[in-house]
């Protein structure tokens, strides 16, 4: 089921009677969702992600715009007619029934030519079950499961009644480190065998772009970048997106262009053809440095991080916004930690300009 | 745990609490108890150092009065009757009273205002509520009628002896459920209400995205999340409706009954009540023992059910 949203707008009345002031938490929001797919809505929090979700639930009601799934439009539907599974932040197991007593719930209460006798709810429960693998546990309370376990009952239980749209909201945000990556890796083939288009909410980027297959980036309730995660990481629109995508983080410098060369403090590392005078913001990605003792950015080497397969350079620079700058570059290049200066070349297509005043890109030809 | 060196300072703060409540709360419980077991009790003979056969006569007699009998029904029937009653109300208010908005602390207040009301005063009310003054020998002639009959006769129904002399039996009872669970509403309005609020929203989210229906969601959801509140109004209402007695001097007077037959709605306690001034200690401290032998088996039975209904 494809899933089209035009100009969604939610907008809250303002807490304080007094001032009066609107929230405006999504805005003008315009996406069509393709069929099947799984979709990441990424964002610092407040940023209107969840708002956006519990909207295409049907739990919260848009200021303006419309939702449609496939050709219907839902927007005046009410939750229950719009046949969406939302998996809670915290799950929302009632925690007085047993996993399978959670997971009949949404069957028990169809009516009308949808009412399924007991034997075939208590069918489709054990397979949603067994899709989660915890068909096991099917007597537990959700209070005698772990976090991880709760999460696949709230999964299954969303699942169970065959929803044409799954919506998940935050799901790894309350499981542990090696929990997460586990789950993750689940949501992604849970999706892939029930084939039904999934959208999530996360705050953590490494999250969305390892298991997408698009991520949508939001900042103050408006969309910065919609694409497939690694073309948003390679191409990002503006800094902000720059800035939230990739670990560790993107490097960023002042810097200005003079004469098409891009400089870094006295520096000319980069010829950007095309490019006009001014004052720029630059991210260099971490993998976008080379050690190279010709190189054009002098840096002051501070530390260097041994991961293994890649060593993480430690360096400073005048011009870095960040106190340090991180790059990372191949284990076999050996760095003279004597040496109080370091030198990079670097890799043009791991270079973005910003402007200074608005913060978009800056695009410039790459030979 | 407080270093022992320092222990007493911890004893010397709690002594104040300690010392009255042993001899005031303790030491009357374990005289009780023996004051039940000493045969044919007297207070005044006591204090002359008079001695007493131990045994358990004071039990049998109190088990022994017809007039016990009519306590320990009356008792019964009352509990039974206003505490289910009292909770099944108290949790639709409760529930009503959490689903809206507008007016819902002003509200709260008004359901609330009765318990802050001193139980005789209110029983005066409802006293004169029901009560009937000069009412002639036809029985349908009276120089004033309560505000219940005029309710009733406006209605085309017939006026009906509530309270006073020669009412029936049932007609009491009728009243005084009224007024125990009008009485026991407000404490229990407040704390299913209180229960009701710290329920998570998101439950009922989660039922809404799985299309419940509303009474489902009432039976399914919220009656077992409020289950531990539940069993609590219910039991204390158990203990409190075996302790009824004040409210029925607040409507019939001490003299427990409609005028020309009283004692007729006597309760256990007010039975405790009636047999010290004869200072038969003996006696009352026995019938307290078997109150609280019952109340004690009640509420252990409560709790034995409670175990498979209530879900923490």
């Amino acid at each position: 089921m494809k899933v089209v949203l035009q100009n969604l707008t939610k907008i809250f009345p303002s807490r304080n009677k007094k001032s009066g002031e609107e929230v405006v938490a999504v805005n003008d929001f315009n996406f069509e969702i393709p069929d099947g797919k799984l979709i990441g809505l990424l964002g610092p929090s407040g940023c209107g992600k969840s708002t956006t979700l519990y909207m295409i639930s049907g739990l919260q009601k848009p200021t303006n715009g419309k939702i449609f799934f496939g050709d219907d439009d839902v927007t005046e539907l009410p939750t229950e007619a719009r046949g969406v599974g939302l998996v809670f932040q915290n799950y929302a197991l009632y925690p007085h029934m047993s996993v399978k007593q959670n997971i009949l719930f949404p069957l028990q209460n169809l009516k009308g030519k949808d009412k399924m006798t007991k034997e075939e709810m208590l069918e489709r429960a054990v397979s949603a079950a067994k899709l989660v693998q915890i068909d096991d546990l099917m007597e537990r309370k959700p209070s005698e499961l772990s976090g991880g376990q709760q999460q696949r009952v709230a999964i299954a239980r969303a699942l169970v009644k065959m929803p044409r749209v799954l919506l998940l909201d935050e799901p790894l945000s309350n499981l542990d480190a090696r929990l997460r990556l586990q789950t993750r890796e689940e949501i992604r083939r849970i999706q892939k065998e029930t084939g039904i288009t999934t959208i999530f909410v996360t705050h953590d980027q490494e999250e969305a772009m390892s298991i997408s297959d698009m991520i949508v980036v939001m900042k103050l309730g408006v969309v910065q970048q919609i694409g497939a995660p690694q073309d948003v990481y390679d191409n990002p629109v503006n800094l902000f997106v720059a800035k939230f995508l990739g670990t560790p983080p993107i490097n960023v410098f002042e810097g200005r262009v003079a004469g098409e060369k891009l400089y870094i403090g006295e520096d000319a590392v980069l010829s950007v053809p095309g490019v006009a005078d001014q004052e720029v913001y630059i991210g260099i990605r971490p993998e976008g440095f080379e050690l190279n003792e010709n190189g054009q950015l002098h840096c002051k080497l501070k530390n260097v991080e041994v991961m293994g397969r890649d060593v993480s350079i430690v360096s400073s620079n005048d011009a870095s916004l960040n106190s340090i700058i991180r790059s990372i570059i191949n284990a076999d290049n050996k760095v003279d930690l004597s040496k109080e200066d370091i030198t990079f070349s670097l890799k043009v297509h791991k270079v973005f300009i910003f402007n200074k005043e608005n913060e978009e890109r800056i695009y410039f030809e790459v030979n | 745990m407080v270093d022992s060196k320092q222990q007493w300072k911890a004893w010397l703060y709690l002594s104040p609490a300690i010392i009255l409540l042993l001899v005031f709360t303790v030491w009357p419980i374990i005289n009780t108890v023996r004051l039940a077991f000493l045969e044919g009790y007297n207070a005044l003979e006591a204090t002359w150092g008079a001695t007493y056969n131990v045994g358990i006569g004071n039990f049998t007699k109190v088990l022994g009065f017809r007039e016990f009998k009519t306590c320990l029904v009356n008792t019964l029937l009352l509990t039974v009757l206003t505490v289910p009653i009292s909770t099944i109300l108290a949790l639709l208010i409760a529930v009503a009273l959490n689903s809206i908005k507008p007016l819902q602390k002003f509200l709260q207040t008004i359901f609330f205002l009765p318990y802050v009301t001193n139980s005789i005063a209110i029983g005066m009310v409802f006293a004169a509520m029901f009560n009937i003054i000069g009412l002639r020998p036809d029985g349908l002639n009276a120089d004033s009628w309560g505000i219940i009959n005029n309710v009733i006769m406006f209605f085309g129904g017939e006026p009906i002896n509530w309270i006073n002399a020669n009412s029936g039996y049932w007609a009491n009872i009728a009243v005084m459920t009224v007024y125990i669970v009008w009485n026991a509403l407000p404490f229990k309005i407040l704390i299913l209400l209180g229960g009701l609020q710290s329920i998570n929203k998101q439950y009922y989210d989660a039922a809404k995205v799985d299309g419940t229906p509303r009474r489902r969601v009432f039976t399914r959801i919220t009656v077992p999340l409020l289950s531990p509140m539940l069993a609590y109004v219910f039991i204390t209402g158990f203990i409190g409706g075996f302790k009824e007695y004040s409210s029925i001097v607040g409507i019939f007077g001490e003299k427990m009954g409609p005028v020309g037959d009283p004692y007729r709605l006597n309760t256990m306690v007010g039975y405790i009540y009636q047999v010290l001034p004869d200072t038969d200690y003996g006696v009352a401290s026995a019938a307290a023992l078997i109150l609280f032998a019952i109340i004690l088996l009640v509420t252990l039975i409560n709790m034995q059910v409670s175990k498979k209904r209530v879900h923490y």
